[in-house]
């Protein structure tokens, strides 16, 4: 199985070529780097013509100050990743979309799959990534006046005062 | 209770108490507990109120999910910052007099969760007046403060004001706005001063310094129309 993996991730860089950026293998693990704006029609390839037909997840990785022998596949600070599976052939495959830092965007895949609505509202939500196309792009997780986006690696970890500047419960006058 | 009724009222048949006093018996006696578990402490209730701890022992047995008809909240679990509006709105709608239990490590002090969601204390919003220690606490420590609640009722002591950490001497403060204070950096911008320099122009950038302007308390909320509320939304 692992073989023919190898080929598809192999013919992905003839077929699509620049918009493949590399890929990296960790025991029969493909995962394949793309270029921003390349997502859409790699994805859509991968559903129609290779059998990828389940998305199984959508989320989002921060490498800042990841060395970038780290993180061959994907040059820029966000990486978009989705976790494809296919049903008749059971393997999985990984991909992985970049995205700068600005501007912080990308096309969203619910065109093609509609599972990816609340993954990409979540890494919206946890990034600050934005989803062009998506249906309704709003905060999932957090409180929808919150500000920033806590899972990027510049939020500090014990958050920026709102949990200590939240209103408090006011007593009721007396009568 | 029946024989000392009895023995009190004599052959007169009939006892004296003020009714003060009479109104707090039937109340601590019967406590009436609104649960707000939201975590594993939660299931250590549902221990507490099912058959081998038995809180019908104390009177508390009725549990209302309805806060219009309950004066016992029982904070048992970690309260986000998504989820204490909640919180507030459903103390707010409980009728007075009411008390409130905080019921282990995490609704007391955030316990381990010291993140950026996590209210560290449900104390700092809504008034507390018994802290279990605990993660989770066993049945018999929140059996003893339902008891103290109890007590507290029987000496007719007013009701509990919110408790302000801040003027307290012995109290903490949270640490992002004591490291801030101690830098000579504005308060409430979050730990900022502990993070390397690039990091700092880095996050200046995404986020500007400064708290969010909320002025509108919960009581003015609760005072507008309702239908003026939902044309905002």
């Amino acid at each position: 199985m692992a073989t023919d993996l190898a080929a598809l991730v192999a013919s992905l860089k003839t077929r699509f070529g620049d918009d493949v950026l590399g890929h990296t293998e960790f025991r029969g693990q493909f995962s394949v780097g793309l270029r921003r704006g390349a997502n859409l029609s790699v994805l859509r390839y991968l559903r129609d013509e290779a059998q990828f037909e389940m998305l199984t997840d959508v989320t989002c990785v921060d490498s800042l100050n990841l060395p970038p022998e780290m993180r061959k596949e994907y040059p820029e600070r966000f990486a978009v990743v989705y976790q494809l599976y296919s049903l008749s052939a059971n393997q999985r495959l990984r991909v992985k979309a970049c995205v700068p830092e600005e501007p912080c965007e990308i096309d969203s895949v619910t065109p093609l799959w509609e599972a990816a609505n609340w993954g990409e509202r979540e890494a919206y939500d946890m990034f600050g990534v934005v989803f062009k196309g998506h249906p309704g792009l709003k905060r999932i997780l957090m409180p929808d006046n919150y500000e920033g986006h806590p899972l990027r690696k510049d939020y500090p970890l014990k958050g920026r005062g709102e949990r200590d500047r939240f209103p408090k419960y006011t007593e009721m006058p007396e009568r | 209770m029946g024989e000392s009724i009895s023995q009190k009222a004599g052959l007169g048949g009939f006892i004296t108490t003020r009714l003060q006093e009479l109104i707090n018996w039937g109340r601590r006696n019967s406590l009436w507990p609104l649960p707000f578990g939201t975590a594993c402490c939660a299931i250590e209730m549902m221990a507490t109120l099912s058959s081998r701890y038995d809180l019908a022992r104390f009177g508390a047995e009725v549990i209302r999910f309805s806060p219009r008809q309950s004066d016992l909240m029982i904070v048992s679990g970690r309260i986000s910052l998504k989820m204490m509006p909640v919180l507030i709105e459903v103390y707010n709608q409980m009728p007075e007099p009411k008390w409130c239990i905080s019921m282990g490590a995490c609704a007391s002090t955030g316990g381990v969760f010291d993140t950026y969601t996590l209210i560290q204390g449900v104390d700092q919003f809504i008034p507390v007046d018994v802290y279990i220690p605990g993660c989770p606490p066993r049945p018999e420590s929140l059996i003893d403060a339902v008891m103290l609640i109890q007590e507290k009722i029987k000496r007719g002591e007013k009701q509990t004001k919110l408790y302000d950490r801040t003027q307290h001497p012995l109290d903490f403060q949270p640490v992002a706005l004591v490291t801030e204070a101690a830098a000579g950096t504005p308060l409430l911008t979050g730990s900022r001063a502990s993070l390397p320099a690039k990091d700092v122009e880095t996050q200046e950038q995404n986020f500007p310094v400064g708290p969010p302007e909320r002025t509108v308390t919960h009581v003015q909320r609760l005072k507008e129309p309702i239908a003026q509320s939902k044309n905002e939304k």
